[in-house]
């Protein structure tokens, strides 16, 4: 849930909550106002009514409510004595609504002339329930009214002040290491988001100057390594073929000579690991995989034939990318270098060419792979020994420059798939 | 035939200076482009190899003033620069061949072979070892005459050996000047083995008088009986 949506539907809950307090306190405050005012009116009659009937002996003859809003009935004197004024509710039929409506009754006693009389005076009073209707409608056009306005000013006031906040988390969502992009802060008055941007410029700074730095230091070590490697090779390759070996000495310089020409490899392959991490592929052209791929099978026809592997191409249609030449064959060999490596003698490699997607198949005698580490690199099959581990973490960098998605998974066969992006 | 190296590194100058000495070239060094073009003011090279990164300057410098002053000397650019760009850039100023750093001797050897006979043998491209004869325009072996009927790798593999006759060849080297560095992770020896034994048999078959000898552990050699 969106930050604005979250405060704002806290709100429109705690809101519910106190607007339904509030109205039951409203109601019975008021309430308690009119039955006060309505029992003050009540009581102001009842005084004006004794008077008259003081004077008016006639009144006293009044036993229906009929037109008028009182009766008065003699009682006897025990009764009046202990009589005390009492106001209660009531409900009497009322003509023009044609139904018994609410009334509120005071019963009093007086006496005139030695005789006493009870007095019974009425007045209309609110409907309870249509003062509850009332008084709920209000209270949901309140509620509704209210969260359009905190709708409303979040929209309007909180956007803005978010603003800082929101673009810094925008660039942060499409922020990615190794993309040289530099994030652009909104500077702002509120001290908690200036706080933030500055943290998280001085936290990226230092993600990218390392992350520099180490792509930097991979490519100087490995390409430092280059000449020494080259000089040591060379001169054993001078050595060995001095006259005076025997075969034990020439046994000893083969194994260095191999471990060195592996150490060689593997330089190689780093050193073109980080320059294809550091940008240095700009060219680009339009790459028909259809080509590479064809081109490739027959460079690595010898080595399958070896193996009495049989590569079998299924191509439907032509698959264009613009991308490096170069890294467009690498990427392919690889892929496929690794199926010929690891495949099993006298098996065949499946290679298929659709619209979006190059998949490459070899047979397998260990099951599936770690999907998660299989392009790891140093990941290596302990059974081959001259294998550097580097080649599939070659072809995946080089996928996620393209942002192709390189993956694998196992169905009877090793399996890995090139997805283009369209 | 006269070599210049151009190189400042000392260890890999000695080393291509020793091994070049080997196939009888007269061999010149200089560490720096000032040093190589005052040799070059004076000598005629066959051959110079020529690194790019120098103390005092580029390699493509004195690469230019060759080519301005009319100087046909064969080049050979020598770089650990292995960029596309370079390779470009190089051939584009009119160098020979373009070698990255690091080779194999025999790989040199190779390269520089091709310069030499691309200059010297115009109209008449062949080798002759023994009873051996190969036309490098034709693409084509034969012993005596009679052709070999190798393919088109048997053929780089045999001209790569003729070019470094009784020198031991390591195997990676043969590997990747035939099948470029896609080779280089497969256990190479079994199949540059097989390989191998197929030429091998049609040199017998035929009546060669050279023969390729494996040297244990490291590689192979052609001799001449």
């Amino acid at each position: 849930m969106k930050l604005l949506n979250y405060t704002t539907s806290y709100f429109s809950a705690i809101l519910l909550v106190l607007l339904g307090i509030w109205a039951v306190i409203f109601y019975l405050e008021m309430l308690d106002e009119i039955y006060d005012s309505l029992d003050d009116g009540l009581d102001n009659q009842k005084m004006l009514v004794i008077k008259r009937a003081k004077q008016d002996a006639e009144l006293l003859q009044r036993s229906q409510f009929k037109d008028g809003n009182y009766t008065i009935r003699p009682i006897d004197k025990n009764s009046a004595i202990s009589f005390k004024d009492f106001y209660r509710d009531t409900l009497m039929y009322m003509q023009n609504e044609d139904e018994y409506e609410p009334v509120r009754l005071l019963e009093t006693v007086f006496k005139k002339d030695d005789e006493f009389y009870k007095l019974k005076i009425i007045t209309s009073m609110v409907e309870e329930d249509d003062l509850i209707e009332d008084l709920l409608f209000s209270l949901i056009l309140l509620y509704v009214g209210l969260i359009l306005s905190i709708v409303l000013l979040n929209n309007l006031i909180l956007k803005k002040i978010w603003n800082p906040f929101y673009t810094l988390l925008q660039q942060l969502k499409d922020f990615r290491l190794g993309k040289d992009q530099k994030i652009e802060t909104v500077p702002s008055n509120i001290d908690e988001f200036n706080l933030l941007n500055t943290r998280v410029e001085q936290m990226l700074g230092k993600s990218i100057s390392s992350y520099n730095s180490q792509k930097q230091f991979i490519e100087n070590a490995a390409h430092e390594l280059q000449t020494p490697l080259a000089i040591s090779i060379n001169k054993l390759e001078l050595l060995v073929e001095k006259e005076e070996l025997n075969e034990e000495q020439i046994e000893l310089i083969a194994s260095v000579l191999n471990n060195l020409e592996g150490l060689t490899r593997m330089n190689k392959s780093l050193l073109l690991l980080s320059k294809i991490e550091n940008q240095q592929f700009p060219e680009e052209e339009i790459v028909d995989f259809n080509a590479v791929i064809t081109d490739l099978k027959s460079d690595f026809e010898d080595l399958a034939g070896h193996k009495e592997m049989k590569i079998n191409l299924k191509s439907t249609t032509s698959l264009k990318y613009k991308m490096n030449k170069g890294l467009a064959r690498i990427l392919l060999s690889n892929l496929l270098k690794n199926a010929i490596i690891h495949g099993q003698r006298n098996s065949e490699i499946e290679i298929e060419i659709s619209a979006k997607n190059f998949i490459i198949r070899n047979t397998a005698n260990n099951g599936a792979l770690d999907p998660e580490k299989v392009f790891s690199r140093f990941q290596k099959d302990s059974s081959s020994k001259t294998s550097t581990g580097i080649g599939l973490a070659i072809a995946q960098t080089i996928a996620k420059k393209y942002e192709f998605q390189l993956t694998y998974y196992y169905e009877q066969k090793h399996t890995f798939q090139l997805r283009f992006p369209r | 035939m006269k070599i210049l190296i151009v190189e400042d590194e000392q260890d890999m100058l000695q080393n291509m200076k020793d091994f070049l000495l080997k196939e009888n070239f007269v061999v010149e060094t200089a560490e720096s482009i000032a040093e190589a073009r005052n040799k070059i003011g004076v000598y005629t090279y066959d051959c110079i190899l020529l690194d790019i990164n120098l103390k005092d300057g580029s390699g493509f410098q004195l690469l230019e003033e060759l080519k301005r002053k009319n100087i046909e000397d064969g080049v050979i650019i020598v770089s650990a620069r292995n960029s596309l760009d370079d390779r470009l850039e190089g051939l584009n100023l009119g160098a020979d061949d373009y070698l990255a750093k690091p080779f194999h001797m025999a790989e040199l050897n190779a390269r520089v072979k091709a310069v030499l006979r691309r200059r010297q043998f115009n109209g008449n491209n062949k080798i002759k070892i023994g009873n051996l004869s190969i036309d490098l325009d034709e693409h084509e072996a034969s012993i005596d005459d009679n052709p070999l009927n190798l393919n088109r790798k048997e053929y780089e593999i045999l001209l790569f050996f003729t070019s470094n006759q009784n020198r031991l060849v390591n195997k990676s080297a043969l590997a990747e000047h035939v099948w470029g560095d896609h080779i280089d992770q497969a256990d190479s020896f079994e199949f540059i083995y097989s390989q191998i034994k197929n030429l091998r048999k049609k040199l017998k078959t035929a009546g060669a008088d050279i023969e390729i000898k494996a040297v244990y552990g490291i590689g192979y050699k052609l001799i001449t009986q």
